[in-house]
């Protein structure tokens, strides 16, 4: 009989099936022992992508840690979401103290840890991109530099979203959001801005920083698994649309972090001790356009007249993304 | 042991003997000695079992003693002024919290202008965040106050600052008394945390709470406090009798029981007070004198008592309310319900300006003849500000005043 090759992605979507690995490869998620720990019942929007950003991650942090972690949560959508008083959705020890001090409030716990001689429990910080790029800022960076044993997760939809989608130092250019109104000559957010904190936090010199994306599951999991066999100050920026903030459909949540990773606007790789080590490769290239139509944040990229410089200023940044991260397989492309 | 020590140095010895297991520091004058005194102690190996982090800011430190606390360990931090400042969100979320952190706050003043100096500003400002207050008098109050406070602190699941006074004891080298280990071992259990952390019990801490549980959960906090207003006299007649010495509980009087003048202050102006109250009764006068240890909870009932039988209240205050006057007078007003007497409010030694027993007798003397204003600013220089507020009033652009009056004082 003629060999037949098994299709490995299904069409279209490059989404491992599950049911054609063998089973100590499928996914955390796929495992009926998975923890749930960001259990159902919380009350985040309909195609939330930090809920699912934050499940994937803590399930395969503790999967790493033999279910000994602990998790310090900055304020934000995470926190609201999954903790209204007195319900909560956490089947793990969590902790909320502050807006901008989840990577501190870890580090508090990491020393009570290791004071105790508990060094199989796993300490993890987790916020968005405004509790980690704009106001922790200053407690994440002395976490890197101290090197304290913490694992951050940033789920970094791209601005304040729990306020009503203000503008942070994570949002894009062009993006409309409710401080960056697309109106004016320079519509939305303005270009030359923002900090790319996965790069910030390689300059510290970290044992350990990636960037991932929720279209990217097993990736993710992949990563924070890597991360959870390291010690010391760990960093992980997940990509996770916000269909709300985004002006985007709920069902798009996926296709949008897949899109953003493919026209090369969010880069996914690994670094170590400051140096990049792999880039996940893009296997279908697309242009910018494609991602950022969907958004009603670029509609007015889209009017009458299209916005075609400031298209071909966010294609470039694309391309600058792909040749700096070489995120083109070189032997077919270079 | 009695010790040759600076005060910064005993109260760090003080707490190594609480056995802390997680210390956060970040440097600011004046309490920097006591988390360096600390910081040796554990580099070398003599306070053991025990994490000491160097952070990048007051809040960093708070927030680093929330989680350490949180997970169960005994913390301990310090701070003064700006620091205690740039903590503030930290400050009301770790009593919000209920964590049973003590943090000293080495009290100086609160810029612009900036000021290294002593007053009470800084822990003023704070009064209200649902931190027990507790204010030494002397050196030896201030390192025994630490060992009762981790004990209170524990007891209530609640955070508890002790404030002493900047330079005027962190920098004051006398003879003091260290505990020994043995003493505080039998003072003071291991921390049995009435919450924590643990992936052996998952628990949620700091979640989102609406109006259907808030006003329960704060007033809870001043139901706890109530109960310390029980608790640290108790602690005291214990720490008494463990430690051979008188120190700590709500309030401390001073000939005061025949008293009809009464002068009411806070932290270590009260040992001046104290021999001006001396001179002033051996001339007669039947004055008497009542330091406040406990800020919060505020001793009101005791204050009441006190106050009863007085006909003049002198309160002398290391803060200034600005626009109405004192901070300590006006949480007084609430103790004075029932009680009809004369009561002066003298702001006092702001920004480190010395109080002398001279200034002080004077100031005695006028509130005898019932001669003071309800709100005096003990020893301003009248003339500086005379000259500042011409200037204001001549030129628009009269420049920044804190250094016009420098210059008037310097160049004239």
């Amino acid at each position: 009989m003629e060999m037949q090759q098994i299709k490995f992605y299904q069409t279209g979507t490059f989404t491992v099936g599950n049911r054609l690995l063998e089973a100590d490869q499928r996914s955390v998620q796929a495992n009926m022992e998975r923890t749930n720990s960001l259990n159902s019942g919380h009350r985040a929007c309909q195609g939330c992508g930090e809920a699912l950003g934050a499940r994937y991650a803590i399930d395969a942090a503790m999967r790493a840690a033999n279910n000994q972690v602990i998790a310090c949560n900055a304020t934000g959508c995470l926190e609201v979401f999954s903790t209204p008083y007195p319900e909560t959705s956490w089947q793990i020890p969590w902790i909320h103290s502050l807006f901008g001090n989840a990577a501190a409030v870890a580090t508090g716990v990491m020393a009570a840890m290791k004071v105790k001689g508990r060094k199989d429990v796993r300490v993890i910080a987790q916020g968005g991109d405004g509790g980690t790029t704009d106001i922790g800022f200053g407690c994440l960076s002395g976490m890197f530099e101290r090197n304290d044993d913490v694992l951050y997760l940033c789920y970094d939809n791209e601005a304040y979203m729990n306020t009503g989608v203000q503008r942070s130092s994570a949002t894009p250019p062009a993006a409309r959001t409710a401080t960056t109104m697309a109106l004016g000559a320079e519509p939305g957010n303005a270009f030359g801005q923002g900090k790319n904190v996965p790069l910030i936090a390689m300059a510290h010199g970290i044992p350990y920083v990636a960037t991932a994306s929720v279209a990217y599951l097993r990736d993710l999991e992949a990563k924070v698994s890597r991360a959870m066999t390291v010690r010391g100050a760990r960093y992980i920026h997940i990509l996770v649309p916000c269909p709300l903030g985004w002006g985007a459909a709920p069902h798009d949540t996926i296709k949008l972090a897949r899109l953003a990773v493919e026209t090369g606007i969010f880069p996914l790789f690994e670094a170590e001790h400051g140096e990049v080590t792999s880039s996940n490769k893009i296997r279908h290239r697309v242009p910018v356009e494609e991602y950022l139509r969907p958004q009603k944040r670029f509609a007015h990229l889209f009017g009458k007249t299209p916005a075609v410089d400031t298209l071909a200023r966010i294609q470039d940044m694309a391309d600058r993304n792909i040749r700096k991260f070489r995120l083109m397989d070189e032997r077919r492309h270079g | 042991m009695l010790k040759q020590c600076e005060g910064s140095h005993a109260i760090a010895e003080s707490v190594a003997l609480c056995r802390p297991e997680v210390i956060c520091a970040y440097p600011i004058t004046p309490q920097t000695h006591i988390v360096e005194g600390l910081g040796e102690m554990v580099k070398a190996g003599d306070l053991e079992n025990c994490e000491f982090i160097n952070v990048e800011s007051e809040f960093a430190a708070l927030s680093v003693a929330i989680g350490a606390s949180a997970a169960g360990a005994r913390t301990y931090t310090a701070t003064a002024s700006q620091g205690l400042l740039f903590m503030a969100e930290a400050v009301y979320n770790a009593a919000g919290l209920g964590l049973p952190i003590v943090m000293t706050i080495g009290n100086r003043a609160i810029g612009a202008p900036i000021n290294i100096w002593n007053d009470h500003t800084d822990s003023m400002s704070m009064r209200d965040a649902g931190w027990i207050q507790l204010y030494a008098e002397t050196n030896q109050e201030a390192a025994d106050l630490h060992i009762q406070a981790f004990r209170l602190a524990e007891e209530l699941s609640m955070p508890v600052m002790v404030c002493v006074d900047g330079f005027i004891l962190t920098h004051a080298y006398e003879r003091l008394d260290i505990p020994t280990q043995e003493q505080v071992d039998a003072y003071l259990p291991p921390f049995e945390p009435r919450q924590v952390l643990d992936p052996r019990e998952p628990v949620s801490i700091g979640a989102m709470v609406g109006p259907e549980a808030f006003m329960e959960v704060r007033y809870l906090a001043h139901h706890k406090q109530m109960r310390a207003l029980e608790l640290i006299p108790q602690l005291s007649a214990e720490f008494g009798q463990v430690f051979g010495r008188e120190s700590g509980g709500l309030m401390r009087t001073y000939r005061a029981e025949d008293a009809k003048t009464i002068v009411v202050a806070l932290g270590s102006v009260n040992g001046t007070i104290k021999d001006v109250v001396d001179e002033l009764r051996d001339d007669g006068y039947a004055i008497g004198a009542a330091a406040i240890l406990s800020f919060r909870p505020f001793p009101s009932d005791a204050l009441h008592e006190l106050l009863s039988h007085a006909k003049r209240l002198v309160v002398i205050e290391k803060s200034l309310a600005v626009g109405i006057g004192g901070i300590v007078s006006h949480n007084l007003r609430m103790a004075l319900s029932g009680i009809s007497l004369h009561a002066y409010t003298v702001v006092a030694g702001l920004g480190g300006r010395p109080i002398t027993k001279a200034s002080l007798r004077s100031l005695f003397e006028r509130a005898l003849r019932d001669e003071l204003e309800p709100l005096t600013f003990l020893d301003l220089n009248q003339a500086a500000i005379d000259r500042e507020l011409a200037r204001e009033q001549a030129q628009r652009r009269s420049g920044p005043s804190a250094e016009n009056i420098l210059r008037d004082l310097g160049v004239r």
